[in-house]
């Protein structure tokens, strides 16, 4: 299990290397001028190429890098070009708001698909697990962007229940988490019905039914406990990603995360926000990858890696 | 079928034994009816896609004078403008119709370059192994960290967007889950007998891959080709609701849902016409792919 424990995590930082060569590509592949934007509109040439020096712009690329890689160890992810601070301070400004949508999102998620995945389960076969299994299709075929104006629309206009977008108030997260959890319900629903067929299939199953147990005894007290790895280990990788700003339902609702600093980096061109954006998020995917495939032989301790 | 575990590869049909029943995939397909739907709501799409200008009322890019209120709002829907209007007082339907193409076209090169991409990596890094097979493998790990709408946001305004260019980039960016799953099946193929005999009777490479590998992988390219779709599809639209996809005048759903924003309260059918039309798309290859894996794949059970 150590073995493991530690190959994943050099793996891991394998990764974040691998991204953050990436990232500094991209950077250096946009086309925008630092020193120019940071001079300012009406800068002689000679500013420019003094800041342009300065910045170190002007050395090979592989030189940039690794003094990028440097500061990256020391926790400097520069200084925006659009605003007059650290790229820190705007993300971690960023951190409650994405988490609490992340958080929220996966409880509306868990909350639609589960028990639509039960429900699947346990009538397979039938018209009920077909119809299910349809809305599950259709949850995670529909934009989310679209589901989340139309809620808006019928929930925050046509009856005013829920304030039209922004940030502050409970009820503020309530529409964006409900359009995140519409869409990524239908994962949860999927994967709890085949984790859930999977177990009812099994031997231990028809003893309980067979000693006499009542069926839903049965469910809730053999077959949910087994089924719900898959369902946890969907929730890491979520996590991960969903920390990561979800760009569309942000820019929808206005709401403050990381997605949409990225996505308003991206337009100003502000290199340096972008950078320690993309960065922040594929650490928490990567983060949130390890934390689920390690949650694996914990819930389930027949898996055993070599 | 049970999903396999997480964090691995996905392996979309498991090693098959064909020769009893590879005949009755077929049936098996007609007899799923949601794939019977899916299948249906694909050939709308192409048709309104293909047929747009034969289909459409009126002229996409016209913008009517009496297409507007005095005020200088979207008509709702009527019998001139079966879907209403636009900011622009456009009629919605021929937009829409029109989007059809660009979306779908969009959705189908870029799955299309997806699926070449992800075999190239997958078949090179699963057949020929060694450094190949790590620095290939690493590198779709890497890119699997990077949120696909976020890498495609920041790729299309490097690349300045344009039809092609979304398409490029949305192939860059879907192209990782093809080639792990083509890595995993070729892994198992390569090693199996068959292939080994064909290596030990002289077999050069190139007809290896030709005859014994890639014929094993044709269904799985069947269902990522149409499963794949789906998913572009939606990128697209995204894409082009944050104004880096598809530019105006071209319609693209996604596009006309974006240009219609701040008229969207008044006007919902902006919102809600375009919308169920890509709904309607993405769910049908949805529908047909997952029908197609479900029929192909020999290994389930139900």
């Amino acid at each position: 299990m150590i073995p493991y424990l530690a190959r994943r995590a050099v793996q891991a930082v394998g990764v974040l290397f691998g991204v953050s060569v990436i990232t500094f590509l991209l950077a250096f592949l946009l086309p925008a001028d630092p020193a120019r934007m940071i001079a300012g509109r009406s800068a002689t040439v000679a500013t420019v190429e003094n800041i342009r020096t300065q910045l170190g712009l002007d050395r090979p690329i592989h030189q940039q890098y690794v003094s990028y890689l440097g500061r990256l160890f020391q926790g400097d992810l520069g200084r925006s070009y659009a605003q007059r601070t650290d790229v820190n301070r705007i993300v971690k400004s960023r951190l409650a708001p994405t988490l609490q949508l992340a958080l929220a999102g996966i409880f509306f998620e868990l909350l639609i698909g589960v028990p639509a995945g039960i429900i699947a389960a346990i009538r397979r076969g039938t018209a009920v697990d077909q119809t299910v299994m349809t809305l599950a299709f259709v949850g995670v075929s529909a934009p989310q962007f679209v589901v989340g104006l139309l809620l808006i629309y019928f929930l925050a206009y046509l009856v005013p229940i829920f304030p039209l977008g922004g940030y502050g108030t409970w009820k503020h997260l309530v529409l964006p988490a409900i359009a995140v959890g519409l869409a990524g319900g239908g994962w949860y629903a999927r994967v709890t019905r085949s984790a859930m067929v999977e177990v009812l299939r099994q031997d231990y199953v028809r003893t309980a039914r067979a000693k006499g147990l009542l069926p839903n005894r049965v469910v809730f007290k053999h077959v949910l406990k087994n089924a719900v790895l898959p369902v946890v280990a969907l929730i890491g990788l979520d996590i991960g990603v969903f920390m990561g700003g979800i760009v569309v339902v942000e820019t929808v609702f206005g709401w403050p995360g990381i997605g949409q600093m990225i996505w308003q980096a991206i337009r100003l061109v502000d290199i340096p926000v972008i950078m320690g954006g993309v960065l922040v998020t594929a650490l928490f995917v990567v983060v949130g990858n390890l934390v689920a495939d390690l949650i694996y032989p914990v819930l389930d301790p027949r898996i055993r890696y070599t | 079928m049970s999903e396999p575990a997480l964090g691995q590869p996905v392996a979309a049909a498991a090693v098959v034994d064909r020769a009893p029943r590879r005949k009755s995939w077929l049936r098996r397909f007609v007899e799923h009816r949601s794939g019977l739907v899916g299948l249906v709501g694909v050939v709308i799409v192409l048709v309104a896609a293909l047929f747009a200008p034969l289909l459409a009322p009126h002229d996409p890019a016209h913008q009517y004078f009496d297409g507007l209120t005095i005020e200088g709002d979207p008509l709702p829907p009527s019998s001139t403008y079966l879907f209403g209007t636009d900011t622009l007082g456009r009629d919605l339907l021929s937009r829409v119709l029109f989007g059809a193409r660009v979306s779908l076209l969009v959705g189908v090169l870029a799955n299309g370059a997806a699926v070449l991409i992800g075999l190239i990596v997958g078949v090179s890094a699963g057949y020929f192994r060694g450094w190949v097979e790590v620095v290939l493998m690493r590198l779709t790990d890497v890119m699997t960290a990077f949120p696909a709408l976020i890498l495609a946001i920041a790729l299309a305004a490097i690349l300045r967007p344009s039809l092609w260019i979304v398409a490029l980039v949305i192939a860059l960016v879907n192209w990782v889950w093809i080639a792990r799953a083509v890595y995993a099946q070729v892994l198992s193929t390569a090693r199996r007998e068959f292939v080994e005999a064909a290596g030990a009777l002289g077999a050069r490479t190139p007809r290896i891959l030709g005859r014994y590998i890639l014929p094993q992988l044709v269904s799985t390219l069947m269902v990522f080709g149409t499963l794949g779709i789906s998913s572009t599809v939606l990128l697209e639209a995204s894409l082009s609701f944050l104004g880096v996809g598809v530019q105006p005048p071209t319609p693209s759903w996604g596009g006309i849902i974006n240009e219609s924003q701040s008229y969207f309260l008044n006007a919902p059918w902006l919102v809600i016409f375009p919308g169920a039309a890509i709904l309607i798309a993405s769910l049908s290859f949805n529908l047909l792919g997952e029908a197609l894996r479900d029929s192909l794949d020999l290994a389930e059970r139900r």
